[in-house]
C-alpha cells in the first residue's frame, strides 16, 4: 500500500523567527493590521510504501525524530492518508 | 601530530585549512573524504566551514549522517581532537556532539566580516597560547550563526564557553553581537574540553596579509598542547 505523510515542522515557542517577523512587517506595511505574529515552518510530502496506515505513521514518526525536525529548535505533527491510485 | 581535514560535498573550507596547517604552520595534514570510515591515524579532525549539502533541511543535518562522521564520533567520544569551524560547527550540534542548534542571524542576512572576540577560557588545548580575556580579531561568514540553547542547558553549557562576540576593547554587549547568539557565544568546548565548536573562521586569519594573525593560535596551541599532551 502507499501511503503520503504530511509533515509540518515549526519552530517551538520563543525561538527568534525573523522570516516570520519580516512576513509580519510586510503584512503590517499591506495594511493587515490585524496581523499579531507570522510564524514559519516546513511543510514536507513523503511518500511510502507500507504494510498498513500505522506502520507508516511509525517510520514517519521515526524519521521526523532522526532527521526531519531538530528537537532543539523545533517540533512537528504529521498526518498519514493513503494514496489511491 | 597528524591533522585530519573533512570533506563534504559543498565544503568550501577545506582547502583554506588544508593550507593554514600544512602550508603555513607546516603541520602533517592530509583531506579526509566523507565517505571514509576512517579517520587515516589523525590526531586532531577538523570539520571545515562551508554549505554541506548545500544547507539543505538544516545546515548540518544531512551532513552529520555521512559515513565518515560515525568515526568522528567515535574519536570524539574517546578524548580525540576535533574542531568544527562555521559549518562544521552546526554538523557538531546536530550530531549532538555538541549542544545547541543554529538558527537564522538575528538580522536575517548572510554576514561577512572581521569580528571581534574575546578568550573566556584558555584551559582548553585549542586556546592554550591565548591570554585570558585577550581580544583577537578572526572574521565571520554565515547565514546561520545565531546560537541557541534551551533554557534546560543553559548553565551548563555557560561553563563551556571559549570564545564571546565582544567589542575593541573586549566590552560584551548586545551591540556587538553581529548575529544574535545565546550570551554573545561564538565558540563552546565539550564537557571533555577535547571539542571545540566554533563560527568564526580562525583559518582565515592566519597570516599577516590576511589582516590577523590571531586565528593561527588555535591550530598552534592544540600543536603546542600535543606535544607537552598537558590535557588529560
Amino acid at each position: 500500500m502507499k501511503y503520503r505523510g504530511k509533515v509540518v515542522i515549526t519552530l517551538k515557542p520563543g525561538v527568534f523567527d525573523p522570516q516570520g517577523a519580516t512576513i509580519c512587517n510586510a503584512l503590517h506595511a499591506l495594511s493587515y493590521r490585524e496581523v499579531e505574529e507570522v510564524k514559519t515552518g516546513k511543510y514536507l510530502e513523503i511518500i511510502l510504501e507500507s504494510e498498513n496506515c500505522s506502520q507508516a505513521e511509525k517510520r514517519i514518526q521515526e524519521m521526523c525524530d532522526r532527521l526531519l525536525c531538530n528537537s532543539v529548535i523545533e517540533s512537528y505533527s504529521y498526518q498519514v492518508e493513503e494514496v489511491k491510485s | 601530530m597528524k591533522f585530519g581535514v573533512v570533506v563534504f560535498p559543498g565544503s568550501n573550507c577545506d582547502y583554506d585549512c588544508y593550507y593554514v596547517l600544512s602550508q603555513v604552520l607546516k603541520a602533517e595534514t592530509v583531506f579526509i573524504w566523507h565517505e571514509d570510515r576512517s579517520l587515516k591515524d589523525c590526531d586532531c579532525i577538523v570539520l571545515p566551514g562551508g554549505s554541506s549539502y548545500s544547507d539543505y533541511l538544516r545546515a548540518g543535518a544531512l551532513a552529520r549522517f555521512s559515513p565518515v562522521m560515525e568515526a568522528v564520533q567515535e574519536f570524539a567520544e574517546s578524548g580525540g581532537l576535533v574542531i568544527g569551524i562555521c559549518n562544521g560547527f552546526q554538523i557538531l550540534t546536530e550530531a549532538g556532539i555538541l549542544p545547541g542548534a543554529f538558527l537564522p542571524n538575528r538580522g536575517g542576512r548572510f554576514i561577512c566580516c572581521p569580528v571581534y572576540l574575546r578568550v573566556e577560557n584558555n584551559q582548553t588545548p585549542f586556546t592554550l597560547l591565548f591570554a585570558p580575556g585577550e581580544v583577537i580579531k578572526v572574521p565571520i561568514a554565515h547565514r546561520q550563526g545565531n546560537f541557541f540553547i534551551d533554557s534546560l542547558h543553559q548553565e551548563e553549557v555557560k561553563k563551556r564557553i571559549v570564545f564571546r562576540y565582544c567589542g575593541p576593547q573586549g566590552e560584551i554587549d548586545s551591540c556587538y553581537n553581529p548575529n544574535g547568539s545565546w550570551e554573545n557565544v561564538a565558540g563552546i568546548v565539550s564537557g571533555q574540553g577535547n571539542i571545540l565548536g566554533l563560527m568564526p573562521h580562525p583559518e582565515r586569519a592566519a597570516e599577516k596579509i590576511l589582516g590577523s594573525e590571531d586565528g593561527r593560535r588555535v591550530f598552534l596551541s592544540v600543536i603546542k598542547w600535543w606535544e607537552e599532551k598537558k590535557w588529560k
